[in-house]
């Protein structure tokens, strides 16, 4: 370095190109970090611009909440009632978290837990490449695969309904809610389990009174987590829950989700119409309903990070 | 053979006889590094062997080797044979039994994250105890041998981990004193710890004695000296010796190495 450049760099006054960049860089990961919130910001906006209109005009909060009438096309009488799109999502939502929970929290454990070495880590790369599955080759499987085998098992006439979506959604859901288990498993120090194996605990045990209470937190975001993916799930429901408006008296009903009716209509409804913004309502309603499913998992999960840090409760 | 019986030797198979735990040509590796080298030792009834040696010298691999804790690290090898009360603890077919007989205090204390009475009652519980005036007695009894009672005597439904480090170690004692032990296993307990409070434990290891066996891992030469009945020196893996602690202290030894560590000339 030569005694001019050596002098410029120690001047207080004088920025070098080390500042520029510092400031550019710095000015960079702002807008990509706060770009998140002009993103929901955004989209909300959208959503609430043209779904609003129709909740301030058309809207009426029995029928839509109330009446199973979803009949938007109706040229004297349209009517929107969300009740069976509502509860066809629910329905589904609740059997896949029934078929997901257990079997994510199992295999969860046995990756965490029980599973050592080449094992494990296959294991681990397995389920990521499952959570990868696009939702539509899931939906491929239901529509065809699974449609003939509930058909032929429970002798009904239509295997697209609420136990194939529900079974299908569930084994989406599953790699993800594994994966989120899987590593608030491994966030308890292991130093928990030798001192409970030391205790003469056997492996069991060890995991049901020491390791899951430790993670329950990061377990109960998991699985709030997989609900929320499965609720917002469009593809799968729509190929097959059969999309049929109906209140389900069983599993082996067809029923229309929220997503797939938005998925599906959308397109052939004219922009600014009842219908159109009628779309936009119930995608007001999922967006309330993931974006609170979403906001209870992470305060929950920010509770664990914030008991690791303090050592309390 | 008992505690402060004869001194260094003896008969080796009246040894193995009354002893608590024979460990014969143990060696432990991970991977290709060797940890501890053919070691034969015995821990008697009622005593408190000192385990002294740098770092690295094998000491706590020993004590893993004990309640064969060795099974949950990946790529820690066993050779040898170590027998408890005359069984060979590789053929017992309920590790979890050998377990709950020997108690096991780490150099950190680790709190359960349970609360204080749920971390000395969790061993019982899981040896069965179910009714409530039993636990209650248990962990009354257990906290008051650690010299913990008094202080937590008024927040037992707290968290463990929110007791100061002292009172953590304490509370690891009492939580492994809850198995009731046959064998106590303490690996440099006080490194966590202050001065007063592991004066404290101390005087309560000296009591403990009269009922287990106790192995005590330590750093502190000095600890060793005013608790053991004998002392084992180890070395980067090698056993280099075992005597009673008052012979090695007052310069007894068999291996110069032995007096040069505990007068501080090294390590």
């Amino acid at each position: 370095m030569n005694p001019q450049a050596l002098a410029r760099s120690r001047d207080f006054d004088h920025r070098g190109r080390a500042w520029y960049a510092d400031r550019a860089v710095t000015v960079f990961v702002f807008i990509g970090g706060t770009s998140a919130i002009l993103f929901i910001g955004g989209i909300f906006a959208f959503i609430a611009r043209e779904g609003l209109g129709f909740v301030f005009t058309e809207f009426d909060a029995g029928e839509f909440f109330g009446s199973i009438a979803w009949r938007p096309t109706s040229a004297l009488d349209a009517t929107y009632g969300a009740l069976a799109l509502i509860v066809g999502t629910a329905s589904i939502t609740g059997l896949a978290m029934v078929v997901s929970i257990p079997f994510s929290l199992a295999a969860a454990v046995f990756i965490g837990e029980f599973a050592r070495g080449r094992v494990r880590e296959t294991l681990k790369v397995l389920v990521e490449l499952l959570a990868a599955i696009p939702s539509v080759v899931w939906g491929f499987i239901g529509f065809s695969i699974m449609n003939s085998l509930i058909i032929d098992i429970f002798d009904v006439p239509i295997g697209l309904n609420v136990l194939n979506a529900g079974i299908i959604l569930g084994l989406m859901a599953a790699p993800i809610m594994t994966t989120i288990a899987e590593d608030a498993l491994k966030a308890v120090p292991d130093g928990y389990r030798e001192a409970a194996e030391a205790l003469g605990a056997t492996r069991w045990q060890v995991i049901r009174k020491v390791v899951i209470p430790a993670a329950k937190n990061g377990l109960v975001a998991a699985v709030l987590l997989g609900v929320g993916r499965g609720f917002g799930e469009t593809m799968v429901v729509l190929m097959a829950s059969g999309h049929s408006i109906n209140l389900p008296d069983s599993v082996f009903d067809s029923v229309r989700a929220l997503t797939a009716t938005i998925a599906a209509e959308l397109g052939e409804t004219a922009v600014g119409s009842d219908h159109f913004r009628a779309l936009f309502t119930l995608g007001i309603l999922l967006f309330l309903v993931t974006f609170a499913i979403n906001l209870a998992a992470d305060i929950i999960m920010r509770g664990i990070r914030r008991k690791g840090e303090r050592g309390r409760p | 053979m008992v505690a402060g019986g004869a001194p260094n030797g003896g008969g080796a198979s009246a040894e193995a006889l009354s002893a608590k735990v024979v460990v014969q040509n143990l060696t432990i590796r991970y991977g290709n590094h060797v940890a501890l080298r053919g070691l034969d030792l015995s821990i008697r009834r009622n005593e408190i062997l000192g385990v002294i040696g740098p770092a690295g010298s094998g000491k706590t691999s020993f004590l893993r080797a004990l309640n064969r804790m060795d099974e949950f690290i990946p790529g820690m090898e066993v050779e040898g044979r170590i027998t408890f009360d005359g069984r060979d603890i590789r053929r017992v077919r309920n590790v979890y039994a050998l377990r709950s007989r020997i108690g096991v205090v780490f150099p950190l204390p680790v709190g359960l994250p349970l609360t204080v009475y749920e971390n000395v009652a969790l061993a019982p519980r899981l040896r069965g105890v179910r009714k409530g005036s039993e636990l209650d007695e248990i962990v009354e009894r257990c906290l008051r041998r650690a010299a913990l009672w008094e202080e937590v005597k008024d927040r037992l439904d707290s968290l463990g981990s929110l007791l100061s480090g002292g009172q953590q170690q304490r509370l690891t004692i009492a939580r492994a004193l809850s198995q009731e032990p046959d064998l106590l296993l303490l690996d440099e307990f006080s490194i966590a710890v202050d001065p007063v409070t592991t004066m404290r434990i101390e005087d309560v290891l000296k009591d403990l004695k009269n009922e287990m066996s106790i192995v005590l891992v330590t750093n502190l030469v000095q600890q060793a000296r005013r608790l053991a009945d004998r002392t084992a020196f180890f070395l980067t893996g090698e056993h280099v010796e075992t005597s009673d602690t008052a012979r090695i202290f007052s310069g007894i030894v068999k291996d110069p190495r032995t007096h040069d560590y505990i007068e501080g000339r090294f390590g």
